[in-house]
């Protein structure tokens, strides 16, 4: 199976070079940091909550931690997924090794699935690493899991669109800065545009708000799973995968 | 196996390739000869399937390259010029991401590569990086991936290029070794590589093929005549017995077109032997009209001598 070749060849550049360790790690110092920082503010406020049992009421973990630690890890996610996928297809290019690729028996979408899962994987070891602060806080106190699963679930798809846009800008150059600050000024362009709304008028608003990249993750992190926004994400990436693969078959076709 | 039709490429508007056309009997082996810059690059990866042409088309292993990709690049081993490799991975382990994507079954997979990595003598390095290879090793790699997929037709550019001569002629020996199994075509610029491992060559310059032989016969087209284009107002027969009669004539022919009386011949003569003198004197001196005398196309000739000096100065470097 192609798809799997490229995808384990993938995975084995990935941690063959420094990237993968690097990105793992500042990922896990900086989601580590926020936990802390969201976990001691909590327990804080736990603490005087325990004199004034009007505030207590409106302290728990989901509200206090939870959902902004996964919003803090989505913007964290914008920053880093860029430099995750810059290299899959500047490089090949850069180097050459790209004419090889080329002339192997494999399919363009094959190549494209397989370098984008070896780039989700990456993404995915990210968000297990995030998740075992969690996890270790739940053994210590009682989580609701229901809205950190969607919570999850947003993440994952809101990291696919992230990964999508990334793959797209680097099939179009073959500078790996050119796709890592194409695709991260494009994404954060699409995120702030949801700040405007309100600016923008009734008809415009609207609009920027639906085509804000993070508008859509709201009702993940409140718990709930609406479909028209799982559909904005998968659109999103899907959008993305086939502009790569026209971007791919026009280098075939342009030289 | 590889049958070209009227191949062209342009860049922007200039044209690498115009018009090439060939065809490659299987078993063969066939070098392609030009300077640098004549279009075999933009030929072989035509026909590997990285670049599409312009105009034209070719069938490798009787499938189309351009309708049939995909059945071309199943049946085809290719090593690009400057041997692009992924550095970062093990030699055993690039070898094996590309004899899944080539198709090798898993349960032979290990076979395959053992056996490749010892006809092109890597077994030594399979556990190194590809990128802490000399060049001679990461050359055999490239070697080495071409042949996983047992190719019908390999396509080889430049095989030789950077290498020592010691590495040439392990090279040379390998792809000979290879002429049983596949059809080999091979690009270079070295006048001497083709007439020791092809069986044809194909001479092309700026993107034209100018001449398409063995090695035997071009030689001997070459070494041993020069030709001159004369053009005559006089019965045709008549000018050709005497000119066929001068001495230090080899053959003259008339050439086909013959519009109003005037007919054109080719007079081929012994090399580095001026016959212009004697041409035009015993024209005039049959009452004859000459209305031309100019030395033939030489195209092929100035091939040669560039690649002749190119190799030299490649010597000498």
């Amino acid at each position: 199976m192609n798809v799997l070749a490229v995808f384990k060849k993938e995975l084995r550049s990935y941690f063959a070079s420094p990237i993968a360790y690097v990105i793992l790690t500042i990922f896990a110092l900086i989601s580590g940091y926020f936990f802390y920082s969201l976990l001691t503010f909590f327990s804080l406020n736990s603490l005087q909550a325990s004199f004034n049992p009007a505030f207590a009421q409106g302290l728990n973990a989901t509200e206090w931690i939870v959902r902004p630690l996964l919003r803090n890890i989505a913007v964290t996610m914008l920053l880093l997924m860029p430099a995750a996928t810059m290299r899959l297809f500047s490089e090949e290019k850069k180097s050459g090794t790209i004419e090889l690729l080329f002339s192997y028996p494999i399919r363009d979408w094959e190549l494209l699935l397989g370098k984008f899962l070896a780039a989700l994987a990456l993404y995915g070891a990210m968000l297990g690493i995030s998740l075992l602060d969690l996890a270790m806080l739940g053994f210590f106190a009682r989580l609701e899991w229901g809205p950190i699963l969607s919570g999850y679930l947003g993440l994952l798809l809101l990291g696919m669109a992230f990964l999508g846009l990334g793959i797209l800008a680097s099939s179009l150059t073959e500078n790996q800065i050119v796709a890592a600050v194409g695709a991260f000024g494009v994404l954060l362009l699409l995120w702030v545009i949801g700040w405007s709304t309100e600016a923008a008028g009734p008809t415009l608003g609207p609009i920027l708000s639906h085509i804000s990249i993070i508008n859509h993750y709201d009702s993940f992190a409140k718990g709930t799973i609406e479909s028209k926004d799982v559909i904005f994400y998968l659109d999103f990436t899907l959008l993305c995968l086939f502009l790569t693969l026209r971007s791919l078959e026009s280098k075939r076709w342009r030289g | 196996m590889i049958e070209a039709e009227k191949l062209t490429k342009y860049y922007e508007k200039v044209a690498a390739i115009e018009d090439v056309s060939f065809s490659v009997e299987k078993g063969e082996i066939v070098g392609f000869l030009g300077p640098n810059g004549a279009g075999k690059t933009t030929t072989m990866r035509i026909l590997a399937g990285f670049l599409p042409p312009s105009s034209g088309t070719a069938r490798v292993a009787g499938y189309d390259i351009l309708t049939n990709s995909l059945q071309v690049r199943r049946r085809i081993g290719y090593l690009p010029e400057n041997v692009p490799l992924y550095t970062e991975m093990k030699v055993a382990d690039y070898l094996d991401f590309v004899a899944e994507v080539k198709g090798v079954e898993r349960r032979r997979r290990r076979r395959t590569i053992g056996e490749i990595m010892e006809k092109c003598r890597i077994v030594e390095v399979q556990r190194m990086l590809i990128g802490a290879l000399s060049r001679g090793y990461r050359q055999r790699v490239g070697i080495a991936q071409a042949l996983l997929n047992d190719p019908e037709v390999l396509i080889l550019d430049e095989p030789t290029l950077g290498l020592d001569p010691k590495q040439i002629i392990e090279i040379r020996q390998l792809i000979k070794e290879l002429s049983g199994r596949s059809t080999i075509i091979l690009s270079t610029h070295i006048l001497p590589e083709v007439s020791m491992v092809c069986q044809r060559i194909i001479i092309i310059n700026e993107g034209h093929i100018i001449a398409v032989d063995t090695p035997e016969n071009l030689t001997a087209r070459l070494q041993n005549s020069a030709k001159l284009l004369v053009r005559v107002d006089g019965p045709a027969d008549q000018v050709n017995a005497a000119l066929s009669r001068l001495p230090g004539v080899l053959r003259a022919e008339a050439m086909e077109e013959a519009r109003d009386a005037a007919v054109s011949f080719v007079v081929e003569s012994e090399r580095d032997r001026d016959l212009r003198r004697e041409v035009s004197c015993i024209i005039v001196e049959r009452g004859w009209g000459l209305l031309e005398l100019r030395p033939a196309d030489m195209t092929l000739e100035e091939v040669f001598i560039r690649l002749v000096t190119e190799e030299e100065q490649g010597v000498r470097e």
